[in-house]
């Protein structure tokens, strides 16, 4: 049983928390970029936090079933129809043989996640179903793909009604740490950094977003060191960019902040032209 | 600061980074390697992953530390384990490199900027016993130490879209081995047939931080041979061991 794709959307990949133990070959963790929402998904259907999903972006997909089985889908809001009907998210759903999902368009936020029951049944390399090309075969989900799921048994069902999506989760603050080379920005930049109000720029992807705002930088450049998603490095021409889920493993810029774990869930929820402030906490 | 005396920091919830004065040395990665080991007894049990870079160390923990201040002191009280005049047994490594135009676009470039004969670059190339401090930047890029000065030429004004898996360049200061098809902004003045990683091992990647490495010049004939073989997985990684 698999589900068929029809037309891929704008950017869809498979997801899981990603890949764990492998930084020393510089392999990036990848992993669904709003961890909360996949959690949330999973946990609806009763599967593990860990089962691979679809991470959607901002143009879903259309696809069908091929056997009967339960999904969720999570997220801030989208049009979403199955066959003629229109759905609604955040909580689980039925799907016959042969019904088709269409996901026109997210309305608020800039990812879903579809989870399946028992999750889907895809390509593992190293320890992951997370696709990131070349570790994985494909970058994303191509029409005409076939992605399998495990059979549905109704005699495990598990009902999860208590399992929540808390839309106030994503907030527009966006916590940050400091980073390592945080104490050698001049006092007034620091003051700067967080008044300011940010706007996310096109440049946004699984690996990075760049933030529009620009400042003056006098920091030296640093010795290749190890980043992590989350981490905001500062470029010698005065881009803030935010390391996100695909990143490399280490890199050579001086890294100022670094975003909390649900600060990268909610950025990952933003698209271009959106705004956030940072906010300094401790660890 | 001593190597007895990094800083600590935690970086986020879920890991911590102890940083050396910044310098490429080859004793202070043996000493790095050496706390990095004595960690990894030390915390087999909490499955922690441990990477390092030039002059640091980053421990990611797959859960959050619950008292960082405990966590650090723990991580500073095994620094004094760590023994400066210990020997390092790594493996020694041989790369076949064809340094053929067709592979190396930019000798030419080199050779007018650094007013070396071609012949020379790949005598100067295949002469040191590199260092490889850590992996980075690309699954399977290795940071290699052991330049020769001679060689140093800056990177291309704009980077290529297309530097082909195998692809041995320079950039600045160093030399490296693109180990997948990629952008690059390094001049590129060689192919080595080798597979520098393979997504479809459980040990994707031979080689280690400390391992030394030599680049060997071969025929473009070779090159077609190794292909093969490295096409068949008939290949074996030219290794001995080498203590330093």
């Amino acid at each position: 049983m698999s589900i068929k794709i029809l037309q891929p959307g704008l950017f869809s990949t498979i997801q899981d928390r990603g890949r764990m133990g492998f930084a020393k070959f510089g392999v990036p963790k990848s992993g669904a970029m709003d961890l909360y929402s996949a959690k949330i998904a999973n946990l609806l259907l009763g599967n593990s936090e860990n089962e691979a999903l679809i991470e959607i972006t901002l143009m879903g997909p259309k696809l069908e079933f091929t056997q009967a089985t339960q999904i969720s889908i999570t997220g801030l809001a989208a049009s979403v129809k199955l066959n003629d009907d229109k759905i609604s998210l955040n909580k689980i759903l039925e799907v016959r043989k042969g019904d088709q999902l269409h996901i026109q368009q997210i309305l608020k936020g800039a990812r879903l996640y579809l989870a399946v029951k028992g999750g889907f049944d895809s390509e593992e390399k190293l320890g992951s179903k997370s696709m990131y090309a070349p570790i994985t075969n494909s970058s994303k989900i191509k029409k005409g793909d076939e992605i399998s799921y495990h059979p549905f048994n109704s005699s495990d069902e598990k009902k999860h009604a208590h399992i929540k999506f808390n839309e106030n989760y994503f907030n527009d603050e966006i916590e940050v740490f400091a980073g390592p080379e945080f104490e050698q920005l001049s006092e007034i930049l620091k003051l700067n950094l967080f008044r300011k109000e940010f706007s996310i720029s096109k440049n946004n992807s699984r690996m990075a977003y760049q933030l529009e705002e620009t400042f003056e930088n006098d920091l030296k450049p640093i010795l290749t060191q190890p980043v992590l998603p989350g981490t905001v490095q500062f470029t010698p021409s005065g881009n803030l960019i935010i390391l996100m889920r695909d990143c490399q493993t280490t890199g050579g810029y001086p890294r100022i902040f670094q975003l909390s774990e649900d600060s990268i869930n909610k950025l990952a929820q933003k698209k271009q032209g959106d705004k956030l402030k940072f906010k300094l906490i401790d660890l | 600061m001593s190597y007895k005396n990094p800083t600590f920091k935690a970086f986020n919830k879920q890991a911590i980074l102890i940083t050396w004065d910044e310098i490429i040395d080859e004793n202070l990665l043996k000493f790095i390697l050496q706390y990095k080991k004595i960690i990894q007894q030390n915390w087999l049990k909490e499955k922690v992953e441990v990477i390092n870079t030039y002059n640091s160390l980053l421990i990611n923990y797959t859960f959050t530390i619950k008292n960082l201040y405990d966590e650090i002191s723990s991580l500073k009280s095994l620094l004094k384990d760590v023994e400066i005049s210990n020997m390092l047994k790594v493996n020694q490594f041989t790369i076949p490199v064809c340094y053929d135009v067709k592979f190396g676009m930019d000798l030419k470039e080199i050779s007018n900027k650094n007013h070396l004969e071609i012949s020379q670059i790949i005598a100067l190339h295949t002469q040191p016993n590199y260092t490889v401090f850590f992996t980075g930047f690309l699954p399977g890029f290795l940071y290699l130490g052991g330049l020769q000065k001679e060689l140093y030429i800056s990177r291309k004004k704009s980077p290529r879209l297309d530097v082909k898996k195998g692809a041995v360049g320079i950039g600045e200061k160093q030399t490296g081995i693109y180990p997948q098809n990629s952008a690059g902004g390094w001049q590129i003045i060689g192919n080595s047939p080798l597979c520098f990683f393979d997504a479809s091992k459980k040990n994707p990647s031979p080689f280690q931080g400390g391992d030394k490495l030599k680049f060997e010049s071969i025929s473009l004939k070779e090159y077609e041979e190794i292909k093969k073989e490295v096409g068949n997985n008939s290949y074996q990684f030219q290794t001995e061991i080498y203590e330093y």
